[in-house]
Parts: C-alpha cells; sequence; structure tokens
C-alpha cells in the first residue's frame, strides 16, 4: 500500500509546495517510510526556459552519512566531480545549493545533449540524478511530508502542478533509490508517482535496458517513467503513452504522470487501486483516499472515482 | 421499542423464492426478541442529536454514537465527516443516522438495524457485512460497495465503482448511475439493480442472486447468463426504485447464475479415493 497525489491549476501559479505536503500528510498512513514530490514551477528563476536547468542530485544514500570516517570529504569530492564535468560539458551560469548534507540543487545553463551530461554526471560514483528539467524539482528521502518540508523548505514553492508520494515499501528497499518519484531520465520534466505493483516487471525492464535505458533501482515504478519517456520520444503525447501502457503492463496499479505542461492519471484494468478524482474550472486534484483532497479543500466536494482502464490527461 | 407491525414479505422485501439449501431467515414482528441484540439500546426516534465530528477521530465518532444511542436518542446528525475513514461502523441497533457530507473508506461497515441518510459520497467498501438496515447515499460512491452484504438496502444514487456486491450473500443493491467492472463477483444470493451501465465481467462466478441492469452490459462474467425478466420482478423493481425516488429505466436485463460452475454434491478428488 502506497498513496499518490497530484495536483493541477489552470493558468495560474499557486503554492503547489503547500499543498502537496498537505496532502502528502493526509496520506501518511498509507506508507510511512518515503516521501516524495515532483513541483512543477518556474522558482530557478528561468521562467521555464528551454536552456535553463535545475538539477537535484544525490551524492549518497541517507543511511551513508551514518557509517564511516570519511563520508563527509567522499561527498564533498564527489561534488567537486559533478562540478568539474558540468564545466566540461559546457554548461554555464553553474550554482550549486546544498539541501541535506548529500543532496545538493543545481542550476545552469546548458544547450547541448541532455543525455550525455546526465550520463556523465551520474557516472561519478555515488552519484544520482533524481530531476533534470527546465520547470520541475524533484525532492525525496526518507521521513514524512512534515520531515521533507521542513528539511527541503517546501512550503513556499509556487507553481502549476504536482505528484506526489508516501511509500510502503514492499519489494524493494527502504533508501532514497527506491523512493518516488521517478524522474523519465534522460527526459527533461517527466516525473511519476505509482502505487501497485507490475508483475511482468522484469521482462519490460529487459527490453527498455535493451533500448539503451537505464535503471538506477529494482522498484516496479520506476519503469513506468522509463516506459512513458520512451514513448513521448518516439513522438507520442502523453495521453497515447499513456493508454499503451496500460495493455503493456500487467498487474495491479494506479499511476500518476506529471510533464511540464501537463498531468496524466491511468488506472489497470482491474481497477484494483484506488484514486479519487475531484474536478473545477480551475483545478484539478487526484489521490488514494478523498480525506487528502479535503486537507486542502475542508468544504464538501464532489468526487468520482475513475473507472477500470481509464487514463485521463489534464494541461494547466 | 417500537411495535413493528408488518414483515419484510409484506413490505416486498423479499421476494425471491429460496431453494432447499437455504437457512435464510426472515425477520417476523411477533418473534421480535429473537431479532435483537441482547445489548441493544432502547432508543426514541423523536429524541435528536447533533455531533460535530470535525476535530474527531472515528474512535472517538463511533464511541459517541453509542454514548448517543445509551442515552435514547434515536436520530443522529453527523456534521462534517470530512471523508474520514470507518467512521459509523458496529452500529447493531435501530437508529436513524443522517450524516451531512462524505465518507471515507469502510463506512457503515457491520451494522445491523440503523437508517442511515449520506448527503455526500462514500469511499470504497461502504457497508461491508452490512446485515439490515437501510443505507441512502445522494452522490457516488467507491469500489466493492456492499461487499458481503446479508441483508438490508444499499442505495447510492450516483455512480459506483468496480466489483459492486463482491461476494453479497442477501440484501438489495440499488445503484442510480453506473457499475464498474466485476460486479456482483461471487454473488451468493439477494439483489442487485443498477439503473445505468454495467462493467465488464458482471456477475462473474455468482453462485445465485439477480442482477439486474438498466443500461448496457460491457460482458457477462464466467457462468453469469441472462434470465427472464417475470412480471413480479417488474413490479418489485418500480415500486423498489420508487422507495428512494430513484427514476427506472426504460427496460431492465436480468442476470442470474449460469449454474455450470455448481459442485456442491460432487465429491472432491482426495474424498473419492477415501471412499472408493
Amino acid at each position: 500500500m502506497c498513496g499518490i497525489a497530484g495536483l493541477i491549476h489552470k493558468g495560474k501559479n499557486a503554492k503547489i509546495g503547500e499543498q502537496m505536503i498537505s496532502m502528502l500528510l493526509a496520506l501518511k498512513h498509507r506508507g510511512p517510510d518515503s516521501t516524495g514530490l515532483a513541483l512543477y514551477g518556474a522558482s530557478n528563476g528561468s521562467g521555464g526556459s528551454s536552456e535553463s536547468y535545475v538539477m537535484r542530485i544525490k551524492l549518497a544514500e541517507q543511511e551513508d552519512t551514518l557509517h564511516g570516517f570519511r563520508i563527509a570529504q567522499e561527498i564533498a569530492e564527489r561534488k567537486d566531480k559533478v562540478d568539474q564535468r558540468l564545466k566540461e560539458l559546457g554548461a554555464s551560469e553553474v550554482k550549486a545549493e546544498k539541501v541535506r548534507e548529500y543532496a545538493y540543487r543545481y542550476t545552469f545553463n546548458f544547450s547541448n545533449d541532455l543525455r550525455r551530461l546526465a550520463n556523465f554526471i551520474e557516472d561519478v560514483e555515488g552519484a544520482e540524478i533524481l530531476s533534470l528539467g527546465n520547470s520541475l524539482e524533484l525532492i525525496k528521502d526518507l521521513g514524512d511530508a512534515s520531515d521533507i518540508a521542513e528539511q527541503y523548505s517546501l512550503s513556499d514553492f509556487k507553481g502549476t502542478h504536482a505528484i506526489g508520494h508516501t511509500r510502503m515499501a514492499t519489494e524493494s528497499d527502504v533508501d532514497i533509490r527506491s523512493a518516488h518519484p521517478y524522474w523519465a531520465y534522460p527526459f527533461a520534466d517527466i516525473s511519476v508517482v505509482h502505487n501497485g505493483q507490475l508483475t511482468n516487471y522484469w521482462n519490460s525492464r529487459r527490453e527498455m535496458e535493451r533500448r539503451g535505458h537505464r535503471f538506477m533501482s529494482n522498484c516496479d515504478s520506476e519503469l513506468i517513467a522509463v516506459y512513458i519517456a520512451d514513448h513521448i520520444a518516439a513522438g507520442e503525447n502523453l495521453q497515447e503513452a499513456m493508454e499503451k501502457s496500460i495493455d503493456a503492463f500487467d498487474g495491479v496499479f494506479t499511476y500518476l504522470v506529471a510533464t511540464r505542461d501537463s498531468l496524466g492519471m491511468a488506472k489497470d484494468t482491474m481497477a484494483a487501486k484506488p484514486m479519487v478524482l475531484y474536478e473545477s474550472d480551475d483545478f484539478i486534484a487526484l489521490a488514494s483516499e478523498e480525506v487528502a483532497i479535503r486537507s486542502i479543500f475542508p468544504n464538501e466536494i464532489d468526487t468520482i472515482d475513475p473507472y477500470e482502464g481509464e487514463v485521463r490527461v489534464w494541461q494547466h | 421499542m417500537a411495535t413493528l407491525n408488518t414483515t419484510p414479505d409484506e413490505t416486498g422485501m423479499h421476494q425471491e423464492r429460496l431453494g432447499d439449501r437455504a437457512q435464510h431467515v426472515f425477520f417476523k414482528a411477533e418473534e421480535e426478541e429473537n431479532f435483537t441484540y441482547p445489548d441493544s439500546y432502547e432508543v426514541d426516534y423523536n429524541k435528536r442529536t447533533t455531533i460535530d465530528v470535525a476535530d474527531m477521530d472515528a474512535r472517538a465518532v463511533n464511541g459517541r454514537i453509542r454514548e448517543c444511542m445509551q442515552q435514547g436518542y434515536g436520530t443522529i446528525v453527523l456534521q462534517n465527516p470530512s471523508a474520514k475513514h470507518s467512521l459509523a461502523v458496529g452500529i447493531l441497533n435501530r437508529l436513524n443516522l443522517y450524516i451531512e457530507g462524505s465518507l471515507g473508506y469502510f463506512g457503515c461497515g457491520l451494522i445491523d438495524g440503523p437508517n442511515i441518510r449520506i448527503s455526500g459520497r462514500v469511499g470504497w467498501s461502504c457497508a461491508e457485512n452490512m446485515m439490515s438496515g437501510t443505507i441512502v447515499i445522494e452522490k457516488n460512491a467507491g469500489s466493492t460497495f456492499g461487499a458481503a452484504l446479508r441483508g438490508g438496502d444499499l442505495v447510492c444514487k450516483g455512480d459506483v465503482g468496480s466489483r459492486t456486491g463482491i461476494d453479497m450473500k442477501g440484501g438489495t443493491i440499488i445503484v442510480g448511475g453506473r457499475t464498474g467492472i466485476l460486479s456482483g463477483f461471487m454473488m451468493q444470493r439477494g439483489r442487485m439493480i443498477v439503473c445505468g451501465d454495467a462493467g465488464d465481467n458482471l456477475g462473474d462466478s455468482m453462485y445465485d442472486g439477480t442482477i439486474f441492469v438498466g443500461g448496457k452490459i460491457a460482458s457477462l462474467g464466467v457462468d453469469a447468463a441472462e434470465g427472464e425478466l417475470t412480471e413480479l420482478e417488474e413490479r418489485f423493481l418500480q415500486e423498489k426504485l420508487k422507495m428512494y425516488d430513484i427514476q427506472p429505466p426504460k427496460s431492465w436485463r436480468k442476470v442470474v447464475s449460469g449454474k455450470q460452475l455448481w459442485n456442491y454434491d460432487n465429491l472432491e478428488p482426495s474424498e473419492k479415493k477415501l471412499i472408493l
């Protein structure tokens, strides 16, 4: 059991950091192991410019910092390597902000091959890019939503849409690597959260690996991100890619995908995992439980449960 | 307790013909003492109270309802339920309960007797294992609506999710709108009335009971078959929907068990070995 949530404001910015934290706190009972958010806005000051990037990166697992005498020095060395490699590939105006002992937020300008950049940086030992994009900021860590909000100062984050996840680890470890959301490497601004289990995970993963995609975890949710990214790269739109995924994946699942300008949801053909939807003219919210939506709308609202095999996509 | 003058047969609650195997016992007013729990409370429907549950958790709310019944309140209004889970569960008493708002998951489960009206919607697994009474929901409902229902009327005036009436063993489920996949899965007795469309695999592996659908049926499940609607059933449907102010569809389709998978009297292979 995990909890997922998503929201999108149509044509306006709002305090989506605060709203998503509130929703995830209401879903805390569905998964206490880790919490993550993918927030879409223009907080890097780029206004979503196609050459101005935000990169969220971790240089060690949280538990690594509890062991060994040299970990602080190793993280510093890894960061130096990342800085050096960014410059080497032509990134300019590089700024790095230390968010946690092991997590950094970078902003930079870049106009070359994004996959090459991502590969080169992840070649640094212990480095994993959590997100890379023009408007996406992906934060995930161990603990509940209140811990994450405090550690990463998310309450003031303004933007248009967001997805979030509270994780109960069932088939992979309790670590940041296995936490959601997943960035759809190496495609800018695509992220996924998922509640369920894909039973054809290994077969599908092998197929994606043969097509050149890399996996950072053994978590089946990462496969959805990679699959969607692969299909979008092939020229499909989000709706088409998600509709195909319903047939491609076996198992029980409900998942949310966010891109630079849209939010999508998909539900498996057995409708075995919950999802509640609230839709008004200028705002859409989805969550595993209505109580999460009610955490930002205290008054009575009309909600529905999407049906089996249903895919919906909204633009902001 | 108030005196009950009519039997369920007279009110049209039970119209189905029971087979020889049935152990169903219908309520009889003259045997009232056999149909109430020993620790149930004497309540007066004219004694009314309101509980604002905005700052209460589920355990506190359910405890407060019990306290109110103990004090003789027969009509209780819950305000601000805010889609919380597991509210109004385990009520084994006569009671008029009005819920102003929406419930989360597992609302009104394990109840026997109360009449509940909900102005909002309900989440997954509403009225699970309900034994008797009525529940009327004005808006939509989530999946596994009325799972393992044993008796009473469970009514949702809007749309309902998947697996509606899964494993139901009696009673009546009424859906004003559509219902999702695998509705009536492993149904064993009772009636399901769906005024709108029904999803795939309707009545899959149903043992018994009847499903009436007013709209389109996406597909029938394994061992579910279409039956012929009788005049008595048409009258029953008309009366039943009238009771809850639901507009009936123009026509009905009836789904029953094909009974091709019935193997009750067959011996298991291991049993055969022992005997033969």
